[in-house]
């Protein structure tokens, strides 16, 4: 295995104690019962972008079972849904120049289809299949909270994350926009 | 700060065992209790990690609001499970036992009932376990007991940071949410849905890009350190095993050995007295 940076050691670290500080004291609730809308995803997918696959995927697990962990049991299933979404997004942050000072419309529209297929994949298939074989759970219900999770997911991220997105950029200086003088 | 990762000091023989030692078990248990759907060996890891928080010296009233979460959690989980499948245990067990019958398809069986036991005791075997080993293990000797069973000591410092860093990012957040708000920046229920998750992200970005800053200072005072160069590294918190570490170790391992040899005692995860 290669080495990990230390850059992305401490991308890992922090980004996983803003996944947690994020999941656990901050959210909107929803008119909807037991449902709430959270930051972490928008945040994860942000980290995933600039730092890469792996630091998405590490940052996805430690937060997500460090938040888990405080709560007393860790639901392993859901935190592989985390480190896939980390891991996707990751991917697609090597296609997305962010660090360039580039998204436009057309990064736009590929970040918020590539979180929507990403977040689909987490919590409408890893996440219940692996609750279905580890906790034994009926289907229904499992792929219920699935479609509720990754639409309240799928929301927070198209919104707040495109945003992030917007903002860095405009607040990085954008490639070869300085010229040699002569 | 709130008591989340509440190291509780005390003068027990839990807090004396290493952390790398108390991870294991608290891992192999979860585990264990994962596997089988025994009821009768749920029900007695339940009764062994309540005994087990008892010698821990951990008072109750020092853990319940967690306790509170994660049991409106499990009561939320049950009644969605039974709003959806009322007829789920009749079909893991292959038999019906009505004993009450209210409408449509909602009725209580025997079946559905052992099976709730199930679910709920899967949280009650673990959750002690858990607050157990967060209250009696301090954080720094957490990072070190992950490189201890394995995990690569960059990936535990990783760990060990976001430990770090957790109370400083809340309390960051506390400050630029408030910051905003005297600017006019509502989150409350007064806005409307979207226009507050657009609110929200004026918080988000000061605090992601602080933290972006952070992880600059932080790497580049690591790099100066040298941080990374050798193979191994060594923790100020780490200890070595003693002889009561492995005995607790090989308890951990036997209690996952027991959860298999029950699956091919009952013929399958279930323990089932219907048939």
């Amino acid at each position: 295995m290669q080495k990990l940076s230390i850059k992305t050691i401490v991308a890992v670290g922090i980004g996983a104690a803003l996944f947690f500080v994020l999941h656990t004291y901050v959210a909107i609730p929803t008119p909807i019962p037991n449902t709430r809308i959270s930051f972490d995803y928008p945040i994860l997918a942000v980290l995933s972008l600039l730092f890469g696959p792996v630091a998405g995927v590490l940052i996805g697990i430690i937060g997500h079972a460090l938040s888990d962990l405080v709560y007393g049991s860790i639901w392993w299933s859901w935190v592989a849904g985390s480190a896939f979404f980390g891991l996707a997004m990751g991917f697609v942050g090597t296609k997305l120049k962010l660090d360039d000072g580039e998204f436009g419309v057309k990064g736009a529209v590929i970040f918020n289809i590539a979180q929507a297929v990403a977040h689909l994949i987490s919590w409408g298939l890893i996440a219940p299949a692996l609750d279905i074989l580890i906790y034994s759970e009926p289907a229904d219900k499992i792929f219920l909270q699935g479609a509720v999770g990754s639409a309240g997911n799928i929301l927070s991220t198209a919104i707040v994350g495109t945003l992030l997105c917007i903002a860095y950029v405009a607040a990085r200086p954008k490639k070869g926009s300085l010229t040699k003088e002569d | 700060m709130t008591g989340l990762f509440n190291y509780i000091p005390r003068q027990s023989p839990i807090h004396a065992m290493t952390g790398a030692a108390k991870l294991v078990c608290m891992l192999t248990w979860t585990m264990a209790a994962m596997i089988t759907f025994d009821t009768r060996y749920l029900l007695l890891l339940t009764l062994s990690a309540l005994v087990l928080f008892r010698v821990s010296g951990i008072k109750f009233r020092e853990v319940k609001v967690l306790i509170a979460f994660s049991a409106v959690f499990m009561v939320l989980n049950n009644v969605l499970i039974y709003l959806f499948a009322p007829e789920y245990g009749v079909e893991l067990y292959g038999a019906r036992t009505e004993l009450v019958h209210f409408i449509g398809r909602y009725g209580i069986t025997a079946q559905q009932l052992l099976y709730h036991a199930n679910v709920i005791l899967k949280y009650t075997v673990t959750i002690p376990m858990v607050l157990l080993f967060v209250s009696t293990t301090q954080p720094s000797e957490f990072a070190a007991s992950l490189n201890r069973i394995g995990v690569s000591y960059r990936i535990a410092y990783s760990v060990s940071l976001a430990l770090r860093y957790i109370p400083d990012i809340l309390k960051e957040y506390h400050d630029i949410s408030q910051a905003q708000q005297a600017r006019g920046v509502e989150l409350t229920s007064k806005e409307n849905l979207f226009k507050r998750l657009k609110n929200a992200s004026a918080i988000l970005l000061p605090l992601i890009l602080s933290s972006l800053e952070r992880i600059e200072v932080v790497s580049t005072a690591m790099e100066l350190r040298c941080f990374g160069k050798r193979s191994k590294r060594t923790w100020y918190r780490a200890q070595a095993f003693a002889a009561g570490d492995y005995a607790i170790m090989a308890a951990g391992g036997a209690l996952v050995c027991i959860s298999f040899l029950l699956i091919y005692l009952n013929g399958g995860r279930l323990w089932n007295p219907f048939v």
